[in-house]
This record gives structure tokens, C-alpha cells and sequence, in this order.
């Protein structure tokens, strides 16, 4: 393992554009929490193990904590905290998880709502397998697994109805 | 103003039941909901303070000798670092919960590996975890030390044990007799949320975030590691990312933080990595039990033996309670239970969700498996057959108990009926089975305190320093209130996590809801009593319902009431008699329904279904979530999960989530969960019991069961992994 190397790289967040110093050797998980105060995103194994820590990386789901911040030069990176309309009304996936009760502790959750949220983008009407396939690596302890299954269920009704 | 409350003698008068609001049991939503899924609740390591610095600790390589940091000097001048700590006041074993005062403390000896013993703090996260990695720890004169359980020396745990009338004997004159031993591993709590802890000072006062499920007894702990009064200590933990024991008493990072940020000036961050996780916080024991079970020809239980053997680290004082349970749940003249403690060099044994019961009611309900099996009884059948009248060591009164009723009720949702006869079908390449267990965990009620404040704009405010660890603490202690003062759940606010606040029971043993539920209850009594001194009436004669008080046919708002003026009173619980005096306790059933694969031996649950009695139901959605939780941890226990140690120095081999396994979407079926009405006057002024470990105290022999139901094969050593399974196809 080597320490920090000072490298400066932009990239997009939630919207806005960011330069992050001493890109190279860092986690972008650690970026988002320790520089943006963006905690949204979880540390829950450091290994991708857990999908704790998933953000999508051009709408497409990638776990934070094994991504070099180097790597994410240029790209476009959407955070839970990126979600919400400006006005704070919630995006319809969390809005289903809130409504289904997706969340005990609440840690695993980043995961399961932005891991749903990359289903939907290419699978608006998911069979349940198809559910339970996407958020198969998604680890939660405390055993939501039903009602998270019910919210993302629920995402998709909501997005449809947006949709419509 | 303080309101005691001593239970000491059952509370018939249920008050709950005659309130007008309606909110106590209703399915409601978390109201902290909306930070959770907009990543706003703060959990323990999300404090970016001005200056804050981090800690990553260094483990121990190995379980004994004296240690020694070889390049300390280099390391304290890599880039970043700030400190290279090895403070004697360092843990060396988690506290247990409850302790209530620091655990062992040692960094200049190792006793098992990853043992934490030096912490390297440095100015950012990585520039600290680089440097720890660079830190050589060597261990002089080390010698080997026991690390298996079935060969280290024992100490019998009598006073947890029990020998009446003659067990032998009755296992010679049974018709139908069972002598059977069992084993489950070791496991992790694993919660998602590592331990991670924020440590500030502000001259010699501590604010410390972390992330722990018993404030009171944490500061009490921290403050005794550190030598300094508690008084200078303040734990905030306003949201925790999960527990299951692991989060009951003060861990390793804590104490490093605090040391840290003491001798940087600044305000430092440790965060365990999921390895350290594994390694450092409390492990379930690994057991070993021998069942014994004495019937006549209609399965009646003449006797029932289990012995037990579980192990931890010397001087520990915890030793899994494998037996708490089996003293109760079945009747049975003849009963010996002994339990025995081996002394190894692993990480440090604790309680992990439902201690005890879940793997002592798990191996115990495969044994009666075993015995309807060779009876040729139907479990459940065999299980109303033994249900003893009155607590069969004691002879004492259950406080309630829909035992009964759980089996019955579940079997029916389930459509036990159906059951299959043993390794008879079949579906293409997968065999199909029904097995069922029964459930059970004790009861208790703690100390625990709560300030309610009833504003002169009749809103209230709920303040305990309480955690709710996912538990649904924030819902329950809101309705509580709001029922008691007839207030809408969205005019009570509640404030937990936070040690300046009154002392609560903390979150474990399944105690916290009933616990501080009744300091709040308490509390809104004597709010209550104060309204009606105001209005000239009766406290019982008064309603109140919606910020209304309705009495003598006359409505008055609570701000009229009021009149500019606030009531604020602290509840104060404390258990009495009630204790002592009867036998409390939660029961249930457990019914699944499995399918194995016949070329690879592979189980897959189908289906599951759980009856659950535990008192009144607080909130009937977030004691449905704990009960599906329970079962889904025993998921895990049936099929997967295995703490594996090293034979030779005693570390845990698999530390980390792609090796521990625990249940994902892919192993959790349908699961349906019923919540049978039950008012428990002995258990609390609400009636309540604890629920949130009854859903795993049995749930993985439930589906042991049904393997065997489906294959033939009994599976005796847990995991019921895919190679154990196929051996017997
Ligand atoms: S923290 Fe990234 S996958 Fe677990
Ligand atoms: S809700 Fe706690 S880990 Fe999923």
C-alpha cells in the first residue's frame, strides 16, 4: 500500500462540479465522508463486501470504498444525499423505503435505495427475482430483508407513477 | 421532580387499555425514518470537527508475551503522524454488558491475537492506517497458550446449573429416550455500523460520539478506564448502526480515542475496520451440549438433561448462558443441566443477540425433534404434551404465558397439517421438508429513567439518554407518551442518545422497550396527576385525547390547562417483586418449510413463519421488524454463519463478510410473523415484554428440523452446511 500521492482531479457530484486534492491512494468513499461531508454513503467492510457504501458512478451502481478517487476524473457521481428535489421532497425510492419500513438501524440502507435506484433506471417494472437479484450483495444485519424487498416493490410503483 | 416507581406487585389496573388516543400498538412509522433515508441521521463517525484527527489500532500478532513496538521512533516520523500510542490503559478485552466499570486493561501483554495494543493517530484516515501498517509489534517470551475448547482446563459454572431428582434413572426406565450431542460455532454480532468513536475534550471534560447500545454503564466504563470521574464524561449516540450485543459495553476504539485526543489536543476519530470488528469485539461462544431426554410412551417427559460447554478468555466472568431457558420450558421430574467453562486464548466471549437462548433453545428443540422422531409423535404435538403447569424447578407461576397458543396458531397459519412424512417428497432434484421449534427467552425488567416535559403550547418532550439501536425507540417511547397525554405521535418529540439526559436501562436483553417505555409511563402519570390537581378532578376520571382534556362533560385545551405554565417530571423504574415472584418469560413457535438439493446438498428456506407472545405490543410494525430480524439471524446460524479459528494461535480466520457469511436477499424467503395479544400484569405497568431476541431463540433448529424432515439426515453440527448435509443423501 502506498500513502496519498498529491494529484488533483474534478469531477461531478450531485450536480456540482468538485476538485479534489490528494485524489490518488484515496478511497472516493472516504473523499465523500471525510472532505464533503457527504456521509450518506456508509463504511460498512472496506472490501466491497456489503454495498454499505454504493453511489452511482454514471448511473451505474459502484461501491465507493474500493474506487479509487483517481479513477472517478470527469465522471459523474450521484450521492444519496443528491436524491432529494431542492425543496427536500424525497425521491420516490426513498419515499417507498420510508413508506415500507426499509430500514431498522438504517446503516445498510444508502445501499438498498441506491442500488434500487440503478434497477429501476434500466428496469422500470422488476419481477420480484429481478429485485432480490439486484440487491443480492447487498448485506443488511438486522434482518429488513422482507421490507426492503416490499420498498423496492413500492420504488417502482412510485416511479411508474412519476412516469406516467 | 422525580416519580419512583417500584414494580412490586402486577399491574392489573391497565391503564393503557382505558386511553383514548390510540396510539400504543398501532403499526406506526419511525419517525426518524426520514433522516435514515436521506442520510442525515449522524452516526457515530460522522462528526467532521474542526481539526479532527485519526487513529487507526494495531493488533497483537499473536496470544502471548510481552509486547513491543520495534520501530516505534520510525513510525511517529512517517509523514501525517501525529502520536504512536501504547498506553497501559488501553483495553485488552471489551467490556461485558452492563459492566459498569472498565474491563481488563493491558497493551503490554498479549492474551489473543488482535488484541488491540498500540494506536498510530495521524492527520488524516489514511495517512493513519498506512502508518499502523508499518508499525512492527513483536512479542518477547511468549509461551503456547489453550485456544480449543475441548481440550483446555474447565471451570463448572454451578451455580448455573441444577441436578433433581435422577436424571440416569429415568433415562433407563424411558420408553422413548434421546442422548444426543450437539455443537454450534462461535459467532459474530456483526453489526453493519463498526464501532467507531469521536473523542473531544474540552479541558478535562470528555464529549465522546460513538456508537453503543447502554450510555449509563458506557460512561461509567470510559470514565474508569481512563481514571477520571464520570462526571466529566458525556457519550453521545443519538443514532447506532446496529448491535446485537456487540455495542453493550465500552469497546477498544473508545478508550484509544480518548487517550488520543487527549495527548494531541485535537479531537480524534478511531474507527474499527471490518477485520477489527471481527477481531476485537465480543464473539457468541461456541457450545457444545449433550442432550438428554427421558419420555414414556406418549412422549411425556420424565427428564431432561443438558450439558453443557462453552469457553472464553480467563478471568472472563461471562460464560454463554446456554440454560437459562431449559429450566422452564418443558415439564420433567428429573432435570440436570450443568454448564462448563474452558478457558482459551480467542477473543473475548459476550453477548451476542439473545445470549443463551439462542443456541440453548436452538440444540435443545432439535433434541425433542430427535424425540418425536423416535416416539413416533408430531413435534408439535409433543411439545403441548410438555408444557409444564408451573415453572418445574421452582414450582412458581408463569406471569403469562400463550405458549399454547403460539403453537397451535402457528401451525395452523403455516398448515403444519400438510407435513410431509420424513424424506417422502420430492421435486425434481430437491427434497422438501417441514420442521418447527418452539421459542423462548426470559424477561426483565431494568432500571431506567426519562424526563417528560409537557409544553405551556401542550406539545410534550421526551428525554432519556435511551439508544435506539434500530429497535424503534424513538416510535415506541413517542406513542407512549402521546397516549398517556393524549397528544397526536407528531406533537411528541423524542430526545435519546445523550448521557446529560436521564439515565435509561440501555438497549440488550430485550429489556429497553418495557424498561424505558415504563420510565416515560411513570412519568406521564404524574403529568396526569398534576392536570387533574389543576382541574379539581380525578386522575382517573380524566380523558385526554387529541391536546384535549375531556371531563365532568367539559372540554378543556391542554393550553388552557396550562396556563403559560410547563410540567415537567422525570419517571424513575425500578424492578421489585414481581421478579422474583413469578416466572416471566416470552414464547413462541417457529414453522419452515425447506427444500435441499439432492446432487449438492444445498438448503434453501421456503417459506417461514413465526407465533410470538412477549406482553403487549408496543408497535406492532417495529415488533413485527425485530421478530423478522430474530429469525433471519437464525437463518444464518441454521445454514451459514461460523466464527473459524485458527488451530493453532487461536485468530479468526474468516474476519471479514465474504467469509463469515450472513444471510442476504438470496437465502430470506417469504417470512410472515403473528403477534398474539397478551397482557402481561407482572411484567410492567405496560403490560409489555421484550421482544427483540425472541425471534432467534430456537428459530435455527426450526430449520435443522426441517432438513432432517426433508432428507432423513440430522444434522448435528451447526452450520447445516451443504458438505454436512450431503454425507447423509
Ligand atoms: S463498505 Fe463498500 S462494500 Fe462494504
Ligand atoms: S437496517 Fe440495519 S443493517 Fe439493514
Amino acid at each position: 500500500m502506498t500513502g496519498p500521492v498529491a494529484t488533483t482531479i474534478t469531477t461531478t457530484i450531485n450536480g456540482a462540479e468538485h476538485r479534489i486534492d490528494r485524489a490518488d491512494g484515496r478511497m472516493l468513499l472516504d473523499v465523500l465522508r471525510d472532505d464533503l461531508g457527504l456521509t450518506g454513503a456508509k463504511y460498512g467492510c472496506g472490501m466491497a463486501q456489503c454495498g454499505a457504501c454504493t453511489v452511482l458512478v454514471d448511473g451505474r451502481p459502484a461501491r465507493a470504498c474500493v474506487l479509487r478517487t483517481g479513477r472517478v476524473a470527469g465522471r459523474n457521481i450521484t450521492t444519496l444525499e443528491g436524491l432529494a428535489e431542492p425543496d427536500g421532497r424525497l425521491h420516490p425510492v426513498q419515499q417507498a423505503f420510508l413508506e415500507c419500513e426499509g430500514a431498522q438501524c438504517g446503516y445498510c440502507l444508502n445501499g438498498m435505495v441506491m442500488t434500487t435506484l440503478a434497477l429501476l433506471a434500466d428496469t422500470p417494472a422488476p419481477t420480484e427475482a429481478e429485485i432480490r437479484d439486484a440487491l443480492r450483495h447487498n448485506l443488511c444485519r438486522c434482518g429488513t430483508h422482507t421490507e426492503i424487498i416490499a420498498s423496492a416493490r413500492r420504488a417502482a410503483e412510485l416511479m411508474g407513477d412519476r412516469n406516467a | 421532580m422525580t416519580e419512583q416507581f417500584k414494580m412490586d406487585a402486577p399491574a392489573t389496573d391497565r391503564r393503557l387499555d382505558g386511553m383514548a388516543q390510540g396510539l400504543v400498538g398501532a403499526p406506526l412509522d419511525r419517525p426518524e425514518g426520514p433522516l435514515k433515508v436521506s442520510g442525515t441521521a449522524t452516526y457515530a463517525d460522522e462528526y467532521r470537527l474542526e481539526n479532527l484527527a485519526h487513529g487507526m489500532l494495531v493488533r497483537a500478532p499473536g496470544n502471548s508475551g510481552r509486547v513491543r513496538l520495534a520501530n516505534r521512533d520510525a513510525v511517529a516520523a512517517m509523514p501525517g503522524v501525529l502520536a504512536v500510542i501504547h498506553d497501559p490503559r488501553l483495553l485488552r478485552n471489551p467490556a461485558q454488558g452492563t459492566a459498569n466499570k472498565a474491563p481488563v486493561q493491558d497493551a503490554n501483554e498479549a492474551h489473543y491475537l488482535g488484541q488491540p495494543v498500540a494506536l498510530v493517530v495521524a492527520e488524516s484516515f489514511e495517512h493513519a492506517r498506512h502508518a499502523a501498517h508499518a508499525l512492527k509489534i513483536e512479542l518477547e517470551g511468549g509461551t503456547p497458550r489453550p485456544v480449543d475448547p475441548e481440550t483446555a482446563a474447565i471451570e463448572p459454572q454451578s451455580s448455573k446449573g441444577l441436578d433433581q431428582g435422577d436424571l440416569d434413572r429415568a433415562m433407563t426406565e424411558a420408553v422413548h429416550a434421546v442422548d444426543v450431542t450437539y455443537r454450534t460455532p462461535s459467532h459474530s454480532s456483526a453489526p453493519m455500523e463498526p464501532h467507531a468513536s469521536i473523542a473531544q475534550w474540552d479541558g478535562e471534560n470528555l464529549t465522546l460520539r460513538g456508537s453503543y447500545q447502554m450510555l449509563k454503564y458506557n460512561r461509567n466504563e470510559l470514565a474508569d478506564a481512563l481514571g477520571i470521574h464520570p462526571d466529566r464524561v458525556r457519550i453521545l449516540a443519538p443514532y447506532v448502526g446496529g448491535g446485537f450485543g456487540s455495542k453493550l459495553g465500552l469497546a477498544p476504539e473508545a478508550v484509544a480515542a480518548a487517550i488520543a485526543a487527549k495527548e494531541t489536543g485535537r479531537p480524534v476519530s478511531v474507527a474499527l475496520t471490518r477485520p477489527q470488528v471481527f477481531e476485537t469485539t465480543m464473539r457468541r461462544s461456541e457450545t457444545r451440549q449433550r442432550i438428554r431426554l427421558a419420555a414414556d410412551a406418549e412422549g411425556r417427559l420424565a427428564g431432561i438433561g443438558q450439558a453443557a460447554l462453552v469457553s472464553n478468555l480467563p478471568g472472563e466472568v461471562f460464560a454463554e448462558p446456554v440454560l437459562q431457558a431449559t429450566h422452564f420450558l418443558y415439564a420433567g421430574e428429573n432435570r440436570r443441566l450443568s454448564l462448563d467453562l474452558a478457558r482459551v486464548h480467542r477473543l473475548c466471549a459476550g453477548s451476542v443477540r439473545a445470549p443463551g437462548e439462542a443456541v440453548g433453545i436452538t440444540v435443545l428443540e432439535c433434541a425433542m425433534d430427535e424425540l418425536a422422531e423416535a416416539a413416533g409423535i408430531d413435534p408439535v404435538e409433543l411439545r403441548r404434551r410438555n408444557i409444564p403447569e408451573k415453572d418445574p424447578e421452582s414450582g412458581k407461576e408463569f406471569s403469562s404465558r400463550r405458549f399454547r397458543e403460539a403453537l397451535d396458531s402457528g401451525a395452523e397459519a403455516f398448515g403444519w397439517s400438510d407435513r410431509p412424512a420424513t424424506r417422502s417428497r420430492r421435486e425434481g432434484e430437491w427434497w422438501i421438508g417441514y420442521g418447527m421449534a418452539s421459542a423462548a427467552r426470559v424477561n426483565v425488567l431494568m432500571e431506567s429513567r426519562a424526563r417528560v416535559t409537557l409544553a405551556p403550547d401542550g406539545s410534550a418532550k421526551v428525554e432519556t439518554d435511551m439508544t435506539d439501536i434500530g429497535t424503534g425507540t424513538y416510535a415506541i417511547l413517542g406513542q407512549i407518551a402521546g397516549e398517556m397525554l393524549g397528544l397526536p405521535r407528531d406533537r411528541v418529540e423524542v430526545v435519546l442518545g445523550d448521557t446529560d439526559l436521564p439515565p435509561a436501562s440501555g438497549s440488550g436483553g430485550s429489556w429497553g422497550a418495557a424498561s424505558s417505555g415504563t420510565s416515560v409511563y411513570v412519568a406521564c402519570q404524574a403529568i396526569r396527576a398534576q392536570l387533574a390537581e389543576r382541574l379539581g378532578v380525578a386522575e382517573t376520571e380524566l380523558t385526554l385525547k387529541d391536546g384535549q382534556a375531556v371531563f365532568d362533560n367539559r372540554t378543556e385545551t391542554l393550553a388552557e390547562i396550562l396556563k403559560g405554565d410547563e410540567i415537567a417530571k422525570e419517571g424513575h423504574v425500578l424492578p421489585g417483586d414481581t421478579s422474583k415472584a413469578v416466572r416471566q418469560a416470552t414464547f413462541g413457535a417457529y414453522f419452515v418449510e425447506v427444500a435441499v438439493n439432492g446432487v449438492t446438498g444445498e438448503t434453501r428456506v421456503r417459506r417461514m413463519h413465526g407465533s410470538f407472545a412477549a406482553g403487549r405490543i408496543l408497535n406492532a410494525k417495529t415488533a413485527r421488524s425485530q421478530c423478522l430480524g430474530g429469525m433471519i439471524f437464525g437463518i444464518g446460524m441454521a445454514l451459514t454463519e461460523e466464527l473459524a479459528f485458527d488451530d493453532r494461535d487461536g485468530h479468526v480466520a474468516n474476519h471479514n463478510l465474504a467469509e463469515y457469511h450472513i444471510p442476504v436477499n438470496a437465502d430470506v424467503p417469504q417470512i410472515t410473523v403473528e403477534l398474539l395479544e397478551e397482557r402481561d400484569d407482572w411484567a410492567s405497568p405496560l403490560q409489555a415484554k421484550g421482544i427483540g431476541e425472541l425471534g432467534i431463540c430456537g428459530a435455527a433448529g426450526a430449520i435443522v428440523n426441517a432438513i432432517h424432515n426433508a432428507t432423513g439426515v440430522r444434522v448435528r453440527d451447526f452450520p447445516a452446511t451443504l458438505d454436512k448435509v450431503i454425507a447423509g443423501l
